[in-house]
């Protein structure tokens, strides 16, 4: 028999592994391109209300939506990127809060006018919704498959990123935008490339929280927060800082939650804090 | 252009020609008193978009002058608010006396943050304000044994101003104290931003890492005015708990610091008047669509912020100053 606290690591890590898919998008855009886009988590609501919609509408199981979740929140991303955030790669911080900010906000009311305010039901497959027993230990099969999803993608993204031309002309463009571009990549392509990706792990990411932490319009901002306090702490432009800096956030969020209630979300801010304190570029970032 | 053949005739007449009372200030602070006459029934709300003018007026020294974003400036409005409250709720219910304690408790929290916010900037910079914000949002609502929690602080009990003047229910005494003050800290920060100081802070505004090498300690700099910011939005925070005898939960909350940085942005960052107008316009605006829909309310917001940053980039006081420029060169 295992004592309770596996199973509260087991859930940090699965509700890490969806903070991750959350905000890995935003870690590699932000390196790439120092831009700020608190509209991020928009795109992840919009991966979420395509998976409601299709199911509840038209009748798509659960798993056939998650491909179609992905692709549209990064086509929409796509769109915005080009028509707006193009203009204000080079304008200051504070342009680039406001303009993602006033995205987010209208992406809010949007949804509250087609969708509604109230929180939005799914049914996942009946597989899905049970759990198994190992060692004395209720491990809920839909945290299996995210923590299997997360480490799916951990894999694909790393290697991506590091071994494919790809992968090695964002790595190039992330460390040195200028000499990348000196040396014939089109930093801007590659850019709008990963920006969609991003976008679309967010999508994918926004989908799959709905089983666990549901989906109203607030999503945007709610979940913005986590997501932010992710990429500070993994440190910019950093897959692997993502992936730690999520589950280490996961595991403080669900531990404080399980073990001192009273708190509520102070534990994650405070670690947050402290992490920035001790090294202002994040756990494995280098500016 | 004017701005350096003004500096080419000497530091001291500079600031001196930027000190100059110009007409249309004149005109700005007499207007201010016209609500007394012309819309007796709209006092309380002066008095709101007073308080918040001056806490605008708070944010646009850092960030307007200073260049520092901060997401969570409403940590200083709320604690300011809270101590207010508490103060006047459990041993003392002078007003006076009260801003004070309130003002002297956000500073003291500005002061201790501020040796954290002169180690960051960008993203960083902007989480640790977020951060530091939702921080304290929580341990007030934890705190509900003293707080009341998200139901607010009730039964806070304000004395007559100054022994004379009872809160009355068209905020005539809300109105008049909260303009006094806006209007008192409003030349105190004239003053300072148009000292050698303020000029300082546009130097670590455009170029942080220049200016020591010039002889201007950045840090200390910008320790200096996010103490002093922190206090002006102490201000705000203490008076909205005084003229409305309550505190709620989301003075410090997040939206609060969001709105106040649209309406800064939409008034003109950087300018001083940018936050005064911004807060009329934003809180007008509110009042006349108060039947819309909160999340609806947002989507004009989030509209209006996109269209600012594209088309407006200097918000209304800078587009119109670019057409009275314009026109003058005809």
């Amino acid at each position: 028999m295992l004592p309770p606290v596996f199973g509260v690591l087991f859930d940090g890590i699965a509700y890490g592994m969806l903070l991750f898919l959350l905000s890995v998008g935003l870690s590699v855009t932000l390196g790439l391109m120092n831009f700020v886009n608190l509209a991020h988590c928009a795109f992840a609501m919009v991966g979420g209300y395509v998976t409601v919609l299709l199911m509840n509408d038209f009748g798509w199981p659960f798993f056939a939506t998650l491909p179609m979740a992905f692709f549209i929140a990064a086509a929409v991303s796509v769109v915005f990127e080009r028509v707006l955030y193009r203009r204000l790669y080079q304008a200051s911080d504070l342009d680039q809060v406001l303009l993602t900010i006033g995205i987010a906000f209208i992406s809010v009311a949007v949804a509250a006018w087609f969708f509604g305010t109230q929180q939005q039901p799914i049914q996942v497959p009946a597989y899905m919704r049970g759990a198994f027993n190992v060692l004395g230990l209720d491990i809920a099969a839909y945290r299996l498959f995210l923590v299997g999803v997360g480490a799916v993608i951990t894999l694909l993204l790393v290697g991506t990123i590091e071994f494919t031309r790809f992968g090695a002309q964002v790595r190039a463009a992330v460390d040195n935008q200028r000499m990348a571009s000196g040396l014939g990549i089109n930093v801007e392509r590659t850019f709008a490339v990963t920006f969609a990706l991003g976008s679309g792990l967010a999508g994918l990411g926004g989908a799959l929280a709905i089983e666990i932490v549901g989906l109203d319009p607030n999503f945007a901002f709610t979940y913005l927060i986590y997501v932010l306090i992710v990429v500070s702490v993994g440190g910019l432009g950093s897959i692997v800082g993502s992936l730690a800096a999520a589950i280490l956030i996961g595991i403080s969020d669900i531990a404080g939650k399980y073990y001192v209630p009273q708190l509520g979300a102070f534990l994650i801010y405070l670690v947050m804090l402290a992490i920035l304190m001790w090294r202002p570029a994040g756990l494995f970032g280098r500016r | 252009m004017s701005a350096i053949s003004d500096t080419a005739a000497g530091p001291v007449k500079y600031l001196k020609a930027q000190t100059r009372w110009r007409g249309i200030e004149t005109v700005f602070w007499l207007a201010t008193l016209l609500p007394f006459y012309f819309l007796p029934d709209y006092l309380q709300l002066a008095s709101q978009i007073a308080i918040t003018a001056l806490f605008a007026l708070s944010l646009d020294l850092i960030l307007g002058y200073a260049g520092i974003v901060s997401l969570g400036h409403a940590a200083f409005f709320g604690t300011a608010a809270y101590g207010a409250g508490l103060f006047s709720k459990f041993v003392w219910g002078e007003p006076l006396t009260g801003l004070i304690v309130g003002t002297a408790a956000a500073a003291l929290l500005g002061y201790a943050s501020s040796f954290v916010i002169a180690r960051f900037r960008h993203l960083t910079l902007i989480m640790i304000t977020l951060g530091l914000g939702l921080l304290l949002q929580e341990a007030a609502n934890s705190a509900s044994w003293l707080t009341n929690g998200s139901d607010g602080l009730q039964g806070v009990n304000i004395w007559p101003l100054l022994g004379h003047f009872n809160w009355d229910l068209y905020g005539y005494t809300a109105y008049s104290y909260s303009l006094a003050v806006l209007f008192v800290v409003f030349l105190g920060a004239r003053r300072l931003i148009h000292s050698p100081f303020g000029l300082a802070l546009r130097g670590i505004r455009e170029n942080a890492v220049r200016m020591p090498a010039i002889g201007a300690p950045s840090r200390a700099h910008i320790r200096t005015v996010y103490t002093i910011s922190a206090a002006m939005a102490g201000i705000a925070g203490a008076l909205i708990a005084q003229t409305t005898s309550t505190v709620a939960l989301d003075s410090l909350g997040f939206e609060r610091s969001a709105d106040v940085l649209v309406m800064l942005v939409l008034g003109g960052a950087g300018r001083l008047y940018g936050g005064l107008v911004g807060a009329i316009v934003f809180l007008v605006a509110r009042d006349q669509f108060s039947g819309i829909a909160p999340q609806y309310w947002y989507f004009w917001i989030g509209l209006l912020l996109v269209a600012v940053v594209i088309f407006l980039p200097n918000g209304i006081l800078g587009g119109l100053s670019k057409i009275v420029a314009h026109w003058r060169h005809r």
